[in-house]
């Protein structure tokens, strides 16, 4: 990896509907995955419910953004670490997600999850680990 | 903005991208080539439908480099490349394409 | 005089639930709608300070249940799934409503 890449970690906190800033987090990660940087997404605390499947707008007039998630790996955006104690404290586990997948084209385009359930011990390393941080 | 088709009016922003994506319909696409002095045939066609329907499964409209892949992956290598579809929309694949296609502008194109 | 509370922040993200709960006197009813639905979900916290709360009547908005993919079965017992018409019939019905933001 040349030394002009650097590690940049989107942090969602948010819940998907009831702000903006889940959807604006979004188009930012779309936007700067121009830029051949390291990208990760952390999601926690309630930044976990922007993957809840299942999700249907049409009842409350607005755009339902969570199929986006699913063009993620087009972008080449391939981690995306979810906080095991978030999920548990809100009563949901790994099932209640969408399943996220990317190709690897390092594995003959093999089809592998995009969704990582980290402990809330290894996101701090992982954070620790990165360049850049981006708070939503 | 607007423009019109046969009596009849379609919103547009100031870069010419139609304001209501439930609006568009084929004429849409044919009238914006037409300012563009493009007659758009079978294959443009093809692009044009394949962001729609990749818009309808992923709610954004992609940014170049992804549209590329993703053409490549649909509709074979010989599409699939900067090259075929700059020569089909001379003004940006990503931006011409997704104009026509009633699309917002591609996400992730800078 | 019956109060209708109204929740529309997760309990997670802020203390409007544990306000409301805490004001919430018997014979009231609460009803959880946008982030506040986050609150109804069975097995958590919050759904625990709610089966501990007598005499209140909860409620929460489906619309904004189905919105952000969170289906029936999660919603706790005793929690009431409501739609926009019946939101309107607990504010009509009620003396006053108080919303919690």
């Amino acid at each position: 990896m040349s030394e002009d890449i650097k590690k940049f970690m989107y942090l969602n906190r948010r819940a998907p509907y009831g702000t903006i800033y889940a959807w604006e987090s979004l188009e930012v990660v779309l936007i700067g995955a121009a830029f051949d940087q390291d990208v990760s997404l952390a999601f926690l605390d309630d930044g976990v419910y922007q993957l809840v499947k299942g999700q249907d707008t049409a009842g409350v007039d607005m755009k339902n953004f969570s199929p986006t998630y699913q063009a993620l790996g087009d972008y080449d955006v391939t981690k995306l670490y979810v906080e095991k104690e978030s999920l548990e404290e809100r009563g949901l586990s790994l099932e209640d997600l969408m399943p996220l997948t990317y190709e690897d084209e390092d594995d003959d385009w093999a089809e592998k999850d995009s969704i990582r359930v980290v402990s809330r011990a290894e996101m701090a390393d992982i954070m620790e680990d990165q360049d850049v941080m981006f708070s939503f | 903005m607007a423009i019109e088709i046969n009596g009849k009016s379609f919103e547009t922003d100031e870069e010419g991208y139609l304001t209501n994506l439930s609006d568009w319909e084929p004429g849409v696409a044919e009238a914006m080539a037409k300012e563009d002095d493009l007659e758009l045939t079978d294959e443009h066609w093809e692009i044009i439908n394949f962001l729609r329907e990749y818009y309808e499964e992923y709610q954004i409209a992609p940014a170049v480099r992804v549209l590329t892949k993703a053409v490549g992956k649909k509709l074979g290598k010989e599409k699939g490349n900067s090259k075929y579809l700059y020569a089909l929309f001379p003004y940006g694949p990503g931006k011409q394409a997704c104009r026509f296609a009633g699309l917002p502008k591609p996400t992730g194109c800078i | 005089m019956s109060t209708l509370h109204t929740v529309n922040k997760s309990p997670f993200e802020k203390s409007s639930m544990d306000s409301c709960l805490a004001y919430a006197k018997a014979g009231s009813s609460v009803l959880m709608y946008e982030d506040g639905i986050y609150g109804a979900i069975k097995g958590t916290g919050c759904t625990q300070k709610i089966a501990a709360k007598d005499g209140v009547n909860f409620y929460v908005l489906g619309p904004d249940l189905k919105a952000r993919g969170v289906s029936e079965d999660k919603v706790a017992d005793g929690i009431e799934i409501v739609d926009y018409a019946k939101f309107v019939s607990l504010a009509a019905e009620n003396d006053k409503v108080q919303a919690w933001v």
